[in-house]
């Protein structure tokens, strides 16, 4: 990257008879020209934490009202009451989250199962079209995703795998209470599932990314030793390359907690808590989707600006916490070593 | 496309004189047909109109903030607050609200409800189809044991504004705990978003029960259910009991003409009906777009009728349309002057 710029500065710079020449002015002009650019960029890089320290600062303003009325209770009351003007948040911030952990129970093993075949084990001739059908997937909107979810996905859920979940892992003790109720196809398990499909293509392209990153030669050593396919993914590929894998996999919690449209179409949006995953919840992303556009009065529009804000500071420490893994598993590396 | 450029070429040639548009924003209910009124009027006249159809606590708000030429909204202003805004408020267009089901076995407008037994339903205190409750409204019909599954709309929508209203108006224990507004805590249920996700959920559960625009309970064939209105009459939706609600009602008995039209009298009169509105300043800083405005809506009820009527809607009847013509003296330009 770098030579490529260099190659290609002096084009976009003076003539080259004019750089040639002795001449000082032309030398100051690049000089010029030189701190412009570099101000021009800092400038362009400073914008993005203006841009961020100001939808904090506005959701903070918007959502100052809610914040004295409620206090911190908002965080942990479930009562979500337009008509009586009581707002808590419970009830979304719980749907947020057990929705996005459901999507990476699932979209994690089949992301890893996807990339392991497209590295390691697809014969040439099929990658290619294999990646590109994973990018594609990428590349749908998300209300694409719910309008599937909802017509094709949910009444396919409702009648075949419902019943199934609930005559097997719904008889047994302890986990029981997690698909209890009646099978109506829409809920947090519905939400959960459609999110880890729009997710997998995400964590599937970046672990693919960096599996291939992996020097042959490690594999090729491996494999000399007598490793099995597994032992060398295991041993060699993904610790080699556990870095992306997680930054990967939280690109993909990024894109699910924030994901409105397809689960505002299978949560059920509910206001209510309740443990049993069949049951419709809500999410912070849909309740905002959801009520923003009619929320009549200026506590109930500043509850909703607060939630935003939580949605906000939950992907920021989400954020954090992966950066602070990443620092712990290079810290481990380095006292092993 | 093209044509349709040189249309509006051709048009803005014939007329040069064409004010620019006039721009509204509101409710998302007439949306169709105020877009429908707006394509049509713009091919006689030359003049557009821009609606925006972003909920009707933001039209409220965005006419408030004077944005906007025109608000709409589906539920009234209460007279303070027009008073305090300076604002002017009048109906413009009407439709029904309808409970519709899926339950195998019974057909369309083939069960009878009350309004007390859809508020114990969308309590949560009728569970089971074959409820006494429900059975003795049906006496003929085959009721399976099948768990009621209650769909709600999750969004903010004059639609549930109507729903609440009614049955907070028929019951007692609704208008305590759960109220009316165009959000609502519901005790029971999933939400669906818009008339559509009410009516595709509607379509997707067995034993489900939902309220839609009777528009969308048409066009989807969705089952709906007879409701018991004031008279003590089981009536089927229609534009004819939906007129019929509207025909009773006393518009100038509310500030605005904020009627609203659920629970009226009458025989026919179908219990669920509710008109939109529009909202005005009073007091003009741009007074030949009000003009332009209140034309647009003199144009639509005079020739909006059919228009409206192939959409399912209820346009406002004959002398209402005079009544609200005479509320439009209050629009006035700076000097106090009737603007239209």
């Amino acid at each position: 990257m770098a030579i490529a710029f260099d190659e290609r500065f002096p084009a976009a710079g003076p003539p080259a008879a004019a750089v040639l020449s002795p001449r000082p002015p032309v030398i100051r002009n690049t000089a010029v020209m030189d701190a412009l650019f570099r101000n021009v960029t800092r400038f362009f890089a400073f914008l993005v934490f203006c841009l961020l320290a100001a939808i904090v600062v506005s959701l903070a303003i918007g959502g100052s009202q809610s914040m004295h009325a409620f206090g911190f209770e908002f965080l942990w009351t479930e009562e979500w009451d337009p008509v009586k003007e009581k707002f808590g948040a419970l009830v979304p911030i719980y749907g947020t989250l057990v929705t996005s952990a459901i999507a990476l129970a699932v979209a994690i093993p089949v992301s890893f199962g996807i990339s392991i075949f497209l590295t390691e084990l697809s014969p040439t001739w099929l990658r290619r079209p294999l990646g590109t059908a994973i990018e594609m997937l990428a590349a749908v909107p998300s209300i694409i995703y719910g309008m599937w979810g909802l017509f094709v996905f949910a009444p396919l859920f409702q009648l075949h795998v419902q019943p199934l979940l609930k005559a097997t892992l719904g008889n047994i003790p302890g986990v029981s209470f997690l698909f209890s109720g009646p099978p109506i196809g829409i809920g947090m398990l519905t939400a959960g599932i459609i999110l880890a499909v729009m997710v997998i293509p995400f964590i599937t392209a970046v672990m693919r990314d960096v599996f291939e990153l992996v020097p042959p030669m490690l594999k090729e050593s491996a494999y000399g030793l007598g490793s099995t396919t597994w032992e060398v993914v295991w041993r060699v590929v993904l610790p080699y390359t556990k870095v992306g894998v997680i930054g990967g996999v939280m690109l993909g919690l990024g894109r699910a907690l924030g994901e409105t449209m397809a689960v505002t179409f299978v949560i059920g949006n509910a206001h209510r808590l309740k443990a049993s995953l069949f049951a419709p919840g809500n999410s912070i992303a849909s309740a905002l989707a959801n009520e923003f556009n009619e929320a009549v009065g200026d506590v109930y529009t500043s509850a909703l600006i607060e939630l935003g804000l939580i949605l906000f500071l939950i992907t920021t420490v989400v954020l954090a916490c992966s950066k602070l893994l990443l620092l712990q598993l290079a810290k481990r590396e380095g006292a092993s070593a | 496309m093209k044509r349709l450029f040189a249309c509006v070429a051709l048009s803005t040639l014939i007329l040069p004189v064409a004010a620019a548009d006039i721009t509204g924003a509101g409710a998302t209910f007439p949306y169709p047909i105020y877009s429908k009124w707006a394509d049509a009027y713009k091919k006689t006249t030359g003049n557009g109109l821009n609606y925006q159809s972003i909920g009707s606590g933001g039209g409220i708000k965005q006419i408030t903030a004077k944005t906007v030429d025109f608000g709409a909204s589906d539920m009234p202003m209460k007279g303070e607050d027009l008073q305090k805004n300076g604002l002017v408020q009048f109906p413009a267009i009407m439709g029904g609200v309808v409970p519709v089901f899926k339950l195998p076995g019974v057909n369309a407008g083939g069960l009878k409800f009350s309004g007390a037994l859809l508020a114990d339903i969308y309590l949560g205190k009728v569970t089971k189809w074959n409820d006494p409750a429900i059975a003795k409204l049906n006496p003929g019909a085959k009721l399976p044991a099948t768990d009621i599954t209650v769909v709600a709309r999750s969004d903010g929508s004059g639609t549930n504004f109507l729903w609440t209203n009614y049955l907070s108006k028929v019951s007692p224990e609704f208008k305590t705990t759960v109220g009316e507004g165009t959000s609502v805590k519901w005790p029971t249920g999933v939400g669906g978003k818009g008339n559509e996700g009410v009516a595709s959920y509607v379509q997707k559960i067995d034993g489900a029960i939902g309220y839609v625009e009777y528009a969308y309970a048409k066009q989807n064939k969705l089952a709906y259910g007879q409701v018991q209105n004031k008279a003590g009459k089981f009536v089927a939706p229609d534009d004819l009991t939906f007129k019929a609600a509207a025909a009773g009602a006393d518009w100038k008995s509310v500030p605005g003409m904020g009627v609203v039209l659920t629970d009226q009298a009458g025989d026919e009169s179908w219990p669920i009906t509710g008109a939109s509105f529009i909202l005005l300043h009073a007091k003009q800083e741009k007074p030949e777009n009000a003009k332009e405005v209140l034309k647009f809506f003199e144009w639509s009820f005079r020739n909006g009728q059919k228009m409206a009527a192939d959409l399912d809607y209820v346009p406002m009847p004959e002398p209402v349309v005079r009544e609200i013509q005479a509320s439009w003296k209050q629009v006035t330009d700076a000097s106090g002057k009737a603007v239209y």
